[in-house]
Parts: structure tokens; sequence; C-alpha cells
């Protein structure tokens, strides 16, 4: 079984960058245009591990990991914030919603895989 | 759609390799002659769309298959008498960079098979206009037939006014 | 790979470009809505993220500053005034030439960068300023001080790591799992793993939102020791961790013990030789506690199926919603595919007409059947077109976003201040049409600028508001596409443009000119005022050259102005290029298109309509007003004899000027759509017609051009001069 990714972005730079890297490692790669759209597809797609934006239109990443580790999902996912804030806040405040981890854009191949394996295990 | 008579390409062409094949077609009485690589197909004459302003050697144009197609009266490029054109000529539709453009003849007769030696200069003695467009000659069955320079004879005139 | 997916990102920065540039324009004309802020925001910021992926420092740094500055004014720590939304227009300005250098290469304006980013700094806080965009790699928030240690420059060799991981409760809920940890550590050496379940109070005692389980790690490795912390980055904070490298133990065992003593853990250790587990190996009967599955998270409370079900079907309701606030998916087609789709449909149509005549050829009695076949195949044919052609029509929008640079560059180069307001951008309108309409537009603009909008202090004293306007539209009207530029300025200042026009030779010093005469001077060949105000709109062409380029698509362009009101130029144009609606006439035998647009209306005359005036001149007479005649077959040299007999069907048609004429021609058939063939490369230009078409019998037939046909005739030229002169005709 092949380890599943939701990405959440509303860039489609990141996300095509996302799915070309994870595709060729071995991953299975499934999009979201914001985080809206990702909450509402997340119970479909049922992935491994989510990535999201912090910054989008209509549901923040913020947003995101608040709906999918709260009492209505009740997600227990990893949840990896990606993002170009640099800033210490986001990151905690990103945790305190319940992240798991994060991935610094820009970010290369090996960080976003070695990223996921400490989140899944998943073996690039 | 009109008739049309595609030309064949015959065994000769494997059999004689060096040789190159060539179509004759009379135009205002002379004959003349195109490689057969240059033709793209040759249709029966039908009445054309006049283009306004146009020199007396373009008798307008024709549609090819939605395309618009130039057609020249090689008599009157030639320097030679206009053609009273009818049903009887023909438009043989060669292709300069691609863009497809007719001209018009007389009739065409066969098809001959020409050895690049026998290719001979053209003497010096014929007309100027006949000069720029023919770019050789070669005796066929006895009779006089001249290679026409394709490039001189559909390069568009500047400005057609 | 990359190409593509930076194919995608030049792709993706236009819409961004466009976006930032729409919401700025939003916010200068006063809409401070948050959600305009944070749309221009996340615009630039993805600009930024997709530019960091590709290195695009330049870039990056850029548009770090601009998002920096929005994310101020989100804060509402930025008040945005005039002078900084006049900043962000700028700064977006700069930033399309950005990504326009990063796609196409060449230079930027590097003063013009560093000016930029000077202004821009000056809004950014001071702890904000250290703008170096770096990834985040270890550090910040979660670190505990002890672990923050420079990178390592270790020696190659094994060394071995003992490491003491005691997750704390909190870890559990951000979805860390020890084990994946515990895979990660795994492939940097050897790993040994042993749970440490001492602090498991008895079963009673078990409190189900605490973390008893500890681990002790043995990893031997070659890795630095950066390389571990790093694997245990996501938990920082979130743990109590130790790594104790054997090098290094005696200043480890301190840092240890001053950690533990500040998280108050049990400094015990316990022994490495308590059941040692392969940390990828499955868990065996005999290791208690089950060390790989989640050690005692909070349970999860079972969650009653119906709210399940509840909140499953509440997302479905937004989906919906959210997908009419979402972008439309969209398809990228190669240009070329669908030009051959065009042309295949042209085809289609052209072949339907041929059916349909030579059916009508075969004079068969009864042909009902056939023809409510082919009407629906004609129907079916039209569908496929409009398909086809909406395919590639697109929104005026990004046009007239430029628009909006273009005035406020002309403005700051002339010290005017004037500002572009647009109506109409999601007007659809050809692709072509669109990419060609930019060189006039600009032109236009420039000019309203340049000459149309007085001072500041001129529009004060004549009692106008000092910020001019100028209002640019787009609409659909009657099949064609209209583009109006008006201008709240000064008007053509007609005495002058007529002196110009005199001076120059353009007309007669006695010339009687109507006020639209006067100012459709601007359009003759040669009339350009530019150079003596200012070199801006000038740039050595005159306003001939935009209705040229309007004539080339098809199109034409009137003014029409107010003296101290004020400019518009209205200009018209086919919706597509590739057919356009013509009036079937025949001319000398032969059959000819001209296109409706230029057409006012025919008639047909009779001889008491028509009035000789000189030598050559007639003019026909509609309902008390006297028009020139201009015979077409003459005009394109087709008449072969004078005394051939009068044609007897008229199209009355307008110029450009304004001016009426009436094009004698033999015959009208009909009104019909027909599809445009460009004459290029068939022949050279030819005076009078714009392009071919073929019609319905496969013959092709000339698509006329009423505008040259007037020009080229020269009993209309003179008969022209004759008028003026006379000013006999009311216009």
């Amino acid at each position: 079984m092949k380890t599943k990714v939701l990405a959440i972005d509303d860039s489609r730079t990141i996300r095509n960058l996302l799915a070309a890297t994870l595709e060729e490692a071995g991953f299975e790669y499934v999009s979201a245009v914001d985080g809206r759209e990702g909450v509402d597809m997340y119970e479909d797609v049922a992935p491994d591990v989510v990535i999201t934006d912090i910054n989008m239109p209509n549901l923040d990443g913020f947003g995101v990991i608040e709906e999918l580790r709260g009492d209505g999902i009740n997600s227990k996912v990893p949840i990896l914030v990606l993002t170009t804030e640099s800033a210490p806040e986001m990151k905690a405040r990103a945790r305190d919603a319940g992240a798991t981890g994060w991935i610094t854009k820009p970010f290369d191949d090996a960080s976003l895989i070695f990223a996921l394996k400490r989140v899944t295990g998943a073996a690039a | 759609m009109q008739s049309q008579a595609e030309v064949q390409h015959t065994d000769q062409e494997v059999k004689h390799a060096q040789f190159s094949e060539f179509v004759s077609f009379t135009v205002a009485g002379q004959a003349f002659c195109l490689q057969i690589t240059q033709i793209r197909e040759i249709r029966r004459w039908s009445p054309v769309t006049i283009l306004p302003h146009a020199p007396s050697d373009v008798l307008g144009v024709m549609n090819l298959r939605g395309a618009v197609i130039p057609i020249y009266d090689l008599s009157a490029r030639f320097g030679l008498e206009q053609t009273e054109a009818s049903e009887r000529n023909v438009v043989i539709v060669v292709a300069s960079a691609g863009k497809p453009v007719g001209l018009l003849a007389e009739s065409v007769s066969e098809i001959i098979s020409i050895n690049p030696e026998e290719i001979q200069e053209t003497p010096s003695v014929d007309s100027r206009h006949t000069m720029e467009y023919i770019q050789g000659i070669i005796s066929h069955e006895d009779t006089m037939v001249r290679i026409i320079n394709l490039d001189a004879v559909i390069a568009v005139p500047e400005q057609v006014l | 790979m990359s190409g593509s997916i930076q194919d995608t990102f030049f792709e993706e920065c236009e819409e961004l470009l466009e976006a930032t540039d729409e919401g700025l324009t939003a916010i200068e004309g006063g809409d401070h809505d948050p959600e305009v802020v944070n749309a221009v925001f996340r615009a630039v910021h993805s600009i930024k993220g997709g530019a960091g992926a590709f290195g695009l420092d330049e870039l990056v740094a850029f548009a770090h500053r601009f998002e920096t500055v929005f994310d101020e004014v989100r804060a509402n720590r930025l008040d945005l005034d005039e002078k900084l939304i006049q900043l962000l227009l700028r700064s977006c300005d700069h930033l399309c030439d950005l990504v326009a250098t990063a796609r196409d290469g060449g230079e930027t304006d590097q003063a013009h960068h560093d000016v930029l980013i000077e202004a821009l700094d000056k809004y950014i806080p001071e702890e904000e300023e250290d703008l170096t965009f770096e990834p985040m790699g270890l550090g910040g928030a979660f670190e505990p001080a002890s672990l923050d240690l420079p990178e390592s420059d270790e020696p190659a060799g094994e060394e071995t790591y003992n490491i003491r991981f005691h997750p704390l409760k909190d870890m559990y809920s951000t979805g860390n799992e020890p084990f994946f940890l515990f895979q990660a550590l795994s492939e940097l050496g050897q790993l040994e793993v042993t749970l440490d379940d001492t602090e498991l109070p008895g079963f009673d005692g078990i409190d189900t939102s605490e973390s008893y389980l500890a681990w002790n790690l043995t990893l031997v490795s070659s890795e630095p020791r950066a390389k571990i912390e790093a694997v245990f980055e996501f938990v920082e904070g979130l743990c109590e961790l130790s790594i104790e490298g054997d090098g290094d133990a005696e200043a480890d065992a301190k840092a240890l013990a001053a950690l533990e003593a500040a998280f108050g853990g049990a400094p015990e250790m316990p022994a490495p030789s308590n059941e040692p587990v392969q940390a990828t190996a499955e868990p065996t009967e005999e290791t208690s506690a089950a060390p790989f599955e989640p050690p005692a998270p909070a349970p999860e409370s079972e969650v009653p199926s119906a709210a399940v079900e509840a909140k499953a079907s509440s997302p479905k309701a937004e989906t919906a919603k959210s997908e009419q606030r979402g972008p439309k998916p969209t398809l990228r087609v190669d240009l070329e595919r669908v030009d051959r789709l065009i042309n295949a449909v042209g085809e289609l149509i052209i072949n339907h007409s041929m059916l349909a005549q030579q059916i009508a050829n075969l004079n068969v009695p009864d042909v009902r059947d056939v023809e409510t076949e082919l009407e629906g195949f004609k129907n079916l044919a039209r569908d496929i077109q409009e398909g086809v052609m909406s395919i590639r029509a697109q929104p005026v929008k990004p046009l007239f976003q430029r628009m909006a640079r273009i005035v406020r560059e002309a403005s700051s180069a002339t010290g005017k201040t004037c500002k572009l307001v647009t109506d109409g951008e999601n007007t659809e309108v050809d692709k072509t049409v669109i990419e060609r309409l930019s060189d006039p537009l600009t032109h236009i603009l420039r000019n309203a600028v340049d000459h149309g909008i007085e001072k500041p202090e001129d529009r004060q004293s004549a009692g106008k508001a000092k910020l001019g306007e100028i209002k640019l539209t787009a609409s659909h009207r009657s099949g064609s596409v209209c583009i109006e530029i008006k201008d709240d300025g000064a008007g053509v200042n007609r005495s002058r443009v007529k002196q110009i026009a005199i001076d120059k030779g353009l007309i007669p010093e006695n010339a009687d000119l109507t006020d639209s005469e006067i100012d459709n001077l601007l359009f003759l060949p040669g009339f350009s005022t530019a150079k003596e105000i200012s070199n801006l709109s000038g740039r050595g062409v005159g306003m001939d050259v935009v209705k040229n380029a309007v004539a080339g698509l098809g199109g034409r362009i009137n003014i029409s102005s107010t003296p101290g009101k004020g400019s518009t130029f209205t200009i018209i144009l086919p919706l597509t290029l590739a057919v356009m609606d013509g009036m079937v006439v025949s001319v000398a035998d032969q059959t000819m298109v001209v296109p409706i647009t230029s057409i006012v209306e025919t008639m047909r005359g009779s001889d008491d309509m028509i009035n000789n005036l000189g030598a050559d001149g007639t003019l026909l007479s509609i309902r008390g007003n006297f028009v020139p005649i201009c015979d077409v077959a003459s005009a394109l040299g087709l008449r072969k004899e004078d005394n051939d007999q009068p044609p007897g069907v008229y199209l009355l048609v307008e110029t450009e000027t304004g001016q009426r004429s009436a094009l004698a021609v033999d015959d009208i058939h009909d009104q019909r759509q027909v599809v445009i063939k460009s004459l290029d490369g068939v022949c050279g230009e030819i005076p009078g017609v714009a392009a071919a078409t073929i019609l319905g019998d496969g013959k092709i037939a000339m698509i006329l051009d009423p505008e040259s046909i007037l020009a080229a005739a020269p009993s209309a030229a003179a008969f022209d001069t004759e008028r003026r002169m006379s000013n006999a005709i009311a216009s």
C-alpha cells in the first residue's frame, strides 16, 4: 500500500512541485486547492498524512488543522504545515492547533521526504 | 470534387533510379515540363475568382479544399499570348514553401524520364521573359521540352497593383 | 520535469499578479475590506512561495517585502493612505516586471527596484527588517536551550548515542508517533529500543490522558548529531529528550541533569540490558505494553455514529458552495489545436452551404425532408462554431489591468493626477483581438493623459475635480465588441488641431470642416501634435497608427469630443477574426462580400435619385441629403467600358471619419456569416479588398473594405474635396 498524501495548497506551482516529488518517491498524491476543499475531501480521501499550506482562501491552514482535529472529524492523522512563514509563532500556533510538524518553503525533495518519514514512517 | 488526375508514380522510378521523372505539358503550343515531385495535383480548369487590380498573368484565386490559392497563366507569364481558359485546359498545382499555387496550362502530355545528363543549358536566343523562367531544355522524341524554373515562376510579385 | 512546473509557475504568476492588481485597484477605490487585503497578501505570498522553489532570489526578496508590508496592513498596524496605496500599486507593477524578467530574461530597472525597496522598507517595522529568506531548520520556539547546538563537525567515525525519549502527553495530540521517529532514527544507524514503563502506575491509577511511557534508545551511527536531533525536530518541547554521545558523555551528562532537573523527571537511567528490541522488528509478546503501538494516548471516546453521519453530510453541502466559490476547473490547450478546430468548423459551414446549394440545383420537386435535416445540420454546425469560438474568447480584464498601469506611468511622467476606471472587464473577446488591442489602447490612454487630462491646477480653476478620470469600458453591442475610452479632460482643441492640419498641408487652408471632421483629423497620417508637447504619447507614432491597428482587426474607431468636458474614443470590433457577417453582392459579374458592420443601409436607386455634380461626380439623394456615389466596379478596376449599364443598388456606408458614401453594386443577394480567409501569401495587398471567403458554391469571393475602396476611388476622392469646398452636404 502506498502512503497517501493529501496536499492542500492554493498555489498550483506548489501543488505541482509536491506532486512531482511525492509521486516520484512512490507516494499516492491527492490535492485540494484550499482549506475548505481539503477538509471536505478528507473523509473521502482518507489520507495517511495531510500537508497543508497556511495562507489560503476560504479556510486557512490553522482552520484545516482545527477542523480535522476537532470533534467532528477527530482525526489523528499526521498533519504537516507547509509555509514560508519562518516566524516561530506561526509554528507554535500550528502546533497548538494540533499540527504534527512543518515543512518550510522553499523545500527540497529530501527535506520533504524526511518530514513525511518522521510522521508516517513511510520509506521513501 | 472536380475531376482530377493524381499523378501516379510508376515503376520506372525504381528501375531507373538515376533518371528523374518529369511531367510534360503544353503552354501556347510549346512543350514545357516540371519535375514530377514538384507537382501536387493536376485539375481541370474551372472559372476562378478575379483578383482586382491583378496583373494580366494572375488569373485569380481558386478554392483548393478550403485553401485560397492563386492561379497564374503560364502563357502570360512566359510573355506569350494570354490563354482564353476553358474546360479543356488544366491547372497544375505546385507548392513552394508549403504554399500551393495553380499554373494554367493548355494540356498535360505525358510523364517522361530524363537522365539529368541529357539536360542542356538554355541557348540564349529566347526572349527575356522565357529565359527568366526556363532552367534548361531537353530533347524528347524529337521535340524540344523546356524545363521550368519553378521558383522563378511562382515568386509572388512584390506588389500586385 | 521542473521545466513544465516552472511554466505552470509563470502561468500562475500571471493570475496572481492579476489578482494582486485587482485587489489593489479595489483598495485604491476605497474598498478596504479585510478579505480584499487578505487576497492580495495571499497572491503575493504565493508568488514568493513559488519563486522560492525556483531560486528566483530577486523576485523572492521583493515579494517578501511587499508581503511584509501587506501583513502590517492586514494586522491593522499600517494605515492604507493614498501614499502607501500608490507605492503598493507601483510595487505591483514592478513585481510584474520581475516576473517577466525571471521568465523571459533581461534586466530590470535596478534604480527603480532600489527606490521601491527603500520605500517599502520604511513601512516595515525594525524587528522584521531582517529579510533574509531562509528555510527554517532546527531552532525556533520549541527548542530547548540545551539542544541549541551548532552544526556538528564531528568525525566520520561511528559513535554511540544514548537517547532518552519521554513524550509529554501533548505530543500525542499533534499526531506524532514515537514508532515513526524510531523508524527514522533506525535509518541513521544501528538502533536498539528499550521501553521504560517503570512510571506506569498500577492499573487502577491510570489516568488515560497522561503519558507514562518512555524509551531508551541506543543508536550507533556515523551521522552527525544534528541529523539525529533533526529527527526529533517536530516533538521538541513536546517531550523530554536527551541525546548523549559517548564522545562528550561528560558534557552531556551535565546537560541531561540540568534538563531533567528542569522538567522534574526521574534521573534514573534504566540499564541498557533491559530486553533490547530492534526498532524495525515486530514487537514480541514478551515485550510488554506493545512499545510500537501508540502508547496510551487519550483513548478515543466512542463517537456516536449518528454524529459522524451528521458531520459527514454537512461537508457535502459545503462542497457545492465551495465549488461556486473556488476557481472553475480549467483545461489548458495548445492554441494551435483550437485554431485547427476553428478552421475545420469553418469548412463544415461552407460544406453545409455547398450541400444546400447542390440540393437546390437538383430540381427535385419535394426536398422538404432533406431541407429539414439540412437545417438541423446547419444549426449543429453553428453551435459547434459558437462553442469553438468561445474557447478563443477571453475576458478583457487582464488587458484592462495592464492599462491601469499605463495610466499610472503616464500620469507620473506628465505630472498629472488621474485614475483609470474600468467597466465591463468580463466582456469576452477573441484572444488575438485582445493581444492586438494592447498597443492601440496604450497609445490612446497615453494620449488621453497627455493631451486630454488637464494639469491639476487647470482642472481646479475650471471647477473640476483635481483628480482626472479616464473611463475604459468594454461591452457587447449587437454582435460587435465596443471599447470606449472616455476622459473628462479638456476635449479636442479644435482650432489648434485644424491649424496643425493646415500647416502640415493635410487640408486646404480654406477648408470648412464640421467639429466631428476636425476631431477626426487626429487620425490622419502625418498628423501628430505630440512632438511639440511632450514625447510621451508621441513616441514617433500618431493616431493614424491606432486607426490602422483597429482597422487591421476589422474594426473601426471614432472620436467625439466636447470642449471642456472631455473626449471619447469608441472602438468597434468584430467578435472574432475568423467569421463575420457580410452582405453578398454582385459587382461586374463577380460575387463579393461587404462587411455588415460598415453598412448603414441598402437601397435600390431610381434615376431621379441620382444627381450629377461636375464632370465625374454623382450624388445620391437620400431623404433630402446628398451623398457621393462610388462605383465599386470602377474602383476595383473591373468595369471595362465607361458606358456600362449603371448599377442599380446602393450600399450606404459610413467611413471612420463619419462621412457617408453610397457604394454602387450590381445586385444584393443575401446576408450571411462568412468564414474569413486571409489573402496573405496568396497575393500582395489589393486596394479595396480586405480578405476572401468561400461561398456555398465553393467559389471564392472577395471581402471588400469600403474604407479603402473609397480612398482608392478617384472620383470619390476628387468629389470629397469638392464637397468640402461647397459644403453642400449636411453630415
